[in-house]
């Protein structure tokens, strides 16, 4: 009986046992599977790469930090200043507006919600996630945009825009409603359901007992939540978070519909603008094989990779000392 | 399995349908198209007509003129359609011909409440600095000074243009182009250019809405769109000095100074000289390929087959919806134009 104390070194060895073929096969076609999306994400990056590098010659670093976008034959000048702004500004708001919203309906579901309330709630939010990004485009157009149009912008406007630096980002003179803000609204209600939905799966997968240990000694709900709950479901509350961000990052034609489809740079939230997506999904139909304007195109998706990886890479940062 | 009558007979049967109800439809034949919004309310009215008449269906997608360019030369379509005329050595050098169908004005639309239709009087000038972003509220000096008998409301100016690559657009900026040495030497003339100001939509449809729900908006658009949605028109200037109104009167009046003689029929009538002149009035042009391989001879024979019918018999449609129909000597001398097209063994296709 010496090996009860001995603790095991390395895993046991794997057993070729008779009629594994199966096995072999599956296990390889498991792996070619692995393999096929690194390789796809590689030509992904590649074909974009490749297409993009006319641009990338053609204007050099400049072409990051350029707000130019002229498409006129013989003066023709590409910048990727302002679609790379509008989409992460775009983000950037749909996150801010998106996941307090997504954390309070957590919040309730988890917590305060009678249990026959529970179930259609959530799948209410589930629904919400079903619907196509188009019909939130048409939605945002013909509804969101005259609400924000005459309810929004003009008090903001007037209130807001007197505070002494940033006031300058809530005047705007555009009235046609469609903005970065409308934009921002529509993208968070999109990312809406997956942030909450995450949250509250892993909010109520915490133990009972370490919640209601810390209710045994007095803490209110909100203590709980946010000296319980939130510690231990921090990795997948980012991770819900992330999601979101990324799908805000390339959503197409519902910000295409509702933010304005202008090529400058904004100086206010109510201003017009572009993002990558959208500006790729409304000149790419036009852009002929080869010409500098493609290329440009092509170079814009190449950077939107460059961003979702950077999103991805800082998010793996933020939760390093929990992912060993 | 006691009766003949199980699952597996049944789907059989079932199977064997589509294949007999198929030749009924055999003299159905559809031409694909791809391109400009101007034309499209025509284009249209002229598929509906042409299913019953000619047996030809029509499948057309307003994606604007850029992307019907783009799709022609590719050879996804059977033809192309495009408002901004392409240049002789662009034509050979994509193998395609180029020909008119109808004529069409660009107007100006305005969302302003208390205006009604046609009594907005804008210069050249006054277009010019509003699409530029130098008038920013509608109840600047130098408007009020053109509208002394209308009452402007205190607006912000929101300018709206075509975000997509456009035909319309071409024509709208070669008209300020030719007005506005500022904006020949700005954002300058084509199919899409950098705008200073005012919000982009999509087609002539996304722009006469985006107009539609803003107060204060202004925009260009094809002259149906404007009819159809009821949208409020402005008076403009034109060359002469003149303020004429955009009616049919006015857009014959320039169709009729038209100069057919450019290579690809391109007749140029933007800003010409005349008292009764609408200042911005286009033909708009199909592009059909001269080397089309042989699974696409049948559809660019029914392509012509299609618009060969349309110069003899479309024209009252084209009238109704406010479109010019082309003079007769100039449809001769299209018809004479298609037989450029070649089959890949060489020889002209008939398309009587």
């Amino acid at each position: 009986m010496s090996d009860t104390t001995h603790a095991p070194a390395s895993p046991p060895a794997m057993r070729r046992t008779i009629g594994s073929t199966g096995d072999t096969i599956f296990e390889w076609l498991c792996r070619g599977a692995g393999l096929f999306v690194l390789l796809l994400l590689g030509a992904i990056i590649l074909t974009l790469f490749i297409g993009g590098l006319p641009a990338f010659r053609e204007f050099g670093v400049q072409f990051i930090w350029s707000s130019d976008w002229n498409p006129v034959e013989g003066r023709e000048s590409y910048g990727a200043l302002v679609p790379i702004l509008g989409t992460i500004i775009t983000s950037i708001l749909a996150i801010m507006l998106g996941v307090p919203v997504a954390f309070g309906i957590a919040f309730f579901l988890t917590e305060l919600a009678p249990p026959w309330l529970r179930q259609p709630i959530g799948t209410a939010i589930e629904l919400l996630a079903a619907v196509p990004s188009i019909i939130f485009g048409m939605w945002g157009l013909f509804v969101l945009v005259p609400f924000v149009q005459t309810y929004i912008q003009l008090p903001f406007g007037e209130t807001l825009g007197a505070l002494p630096l940033i006031g300058g980002i809530f005047e705007s003179n555009n009235f046609a409603g469609t903005s970065i803000f409308a934009a921002s609204m529509v993208l968070a209600i999109m990312i809406l359901p997956f942030i909450a939905a995450t949250m509250r799966d892993v909010f109520n997968q915490v133990p009972p007992v370490y919640k209601e240990s810390a209710y045994g000694l007095g803490a209110t709900r909100w203590e709980v939540m946010t000296g319980v709950v939130l510690p231990y479901t921090r990795i997948s509350v980012v991770g819900g978070i992330m999601l979101g961000l990324g799908r805000a990052l390339g959503e197409t034609m519902a910000v295409t519909f509702v933010i304005g489809n202008a090529n400058r740079l904004a100086g206010s939230l109510f201003d017009p603008s572009t993002t990558i997506a959208s500006v790729v999904a409304m000149e790419f139909p036009e852009s002929l094989m080869g010409s500098l304007k493609q290329s440009s195109l092509l170079a814009l998706g190449f950077l939107l990779f460059f961003i979702s990886f950077v999103v991805l890479a800082v998010s793996r940062w933020l939760l390093r000392s929990r992912l060993k | 399995m006691q009766n003949g009558f199980n699952r597996r007979s049944l789907m059989l049967g079932a199977a064997a349908l589509p294949v007999g109800a198929v030749p009924a439809f055999a003299q159905q034949v559809t031409i694909t198209g791809a391109g400009a919004t101007f034309p499209r309310p025509v284009y249209e009215r002229w598929g509906q007509s042409a299913r019953e008449a000619l047996g030809i269906t029509l499948n057309y997608q307003s994606i604007g003129s850029g992307g019907g360019i783009n799709q022609i030369t590719n050879r996804t379509v059977d033809f192309g359609a495009t408002d901004a005329p392409r240049t002789a050595a662009q034509l050979t050098e994509a193998n395609l011909i180029q020909f008119p169908t109808v004529m069409g004005s660009v107007v100006l639309i305005v969302n302003l409440p208390g205006v009604a239709d046609n009594t907005l009087k804008l210069t050249s000038d006054l277009l010019a600095d509003i699409f530029a972003g130098r008038i920013t509220r509608w109840n600047d000096a130098k408007l009020v000074e053109a509208n002394r008998e209308i009452r402007l409301p205190n607006l912000p100016v929101s300018p709206v243009y075509r975000a997509d690559a456009s035909g319309t657009t071409f024509v709208f900026t070669t008209y300020l182009s030719r007005v506005s040495e500022s904006w020949r030497a700005g954002p300058g003339a084509a199919t899409s250019v950098q705008w200073p100001v005012g919000n982009g939509a999509r087609g002539n449809e996304g722009v006469s809405n985006t107009v539609r729900n803003t107060p204060g908006a202004i925009s260009y658009t094809e002259n149906a769109y404007a009819t159809v949605n009821r949208l409020v028109t402005t008076q403009l200037r034109n060359k002469s000095g003149r303020f004429v109104k955009p009616e049919m009167p006015t857009f014959l009046a320039a169709a009729a100074l038209a100069d057919w003689n450019r290579p690809g029929f391109a007749a140029d009538l933007v800003d010409l000289s005349g008292d009764d002149v609408w200042p911005i009035v286009s033909p708009t042009f199909i592009l059909l390929p001269t080397n089309p391989v042989a699974d696409r001879v049948v559809g660019s024979r029914n392509t012509m087959r299609f618009f060969d019918w349309t110069m003899r018999t479309g024209a009252d449609a084209a009238r109704r919806l406010e479109y010019i129909p082309l003079p007769e000597n100039v449809q001769a001398r299209v018809r004479a134009s298609w037989s450029a097209v070649r089959d890949p063994s060489g020889a002209a296709i008939t398309f009587a």
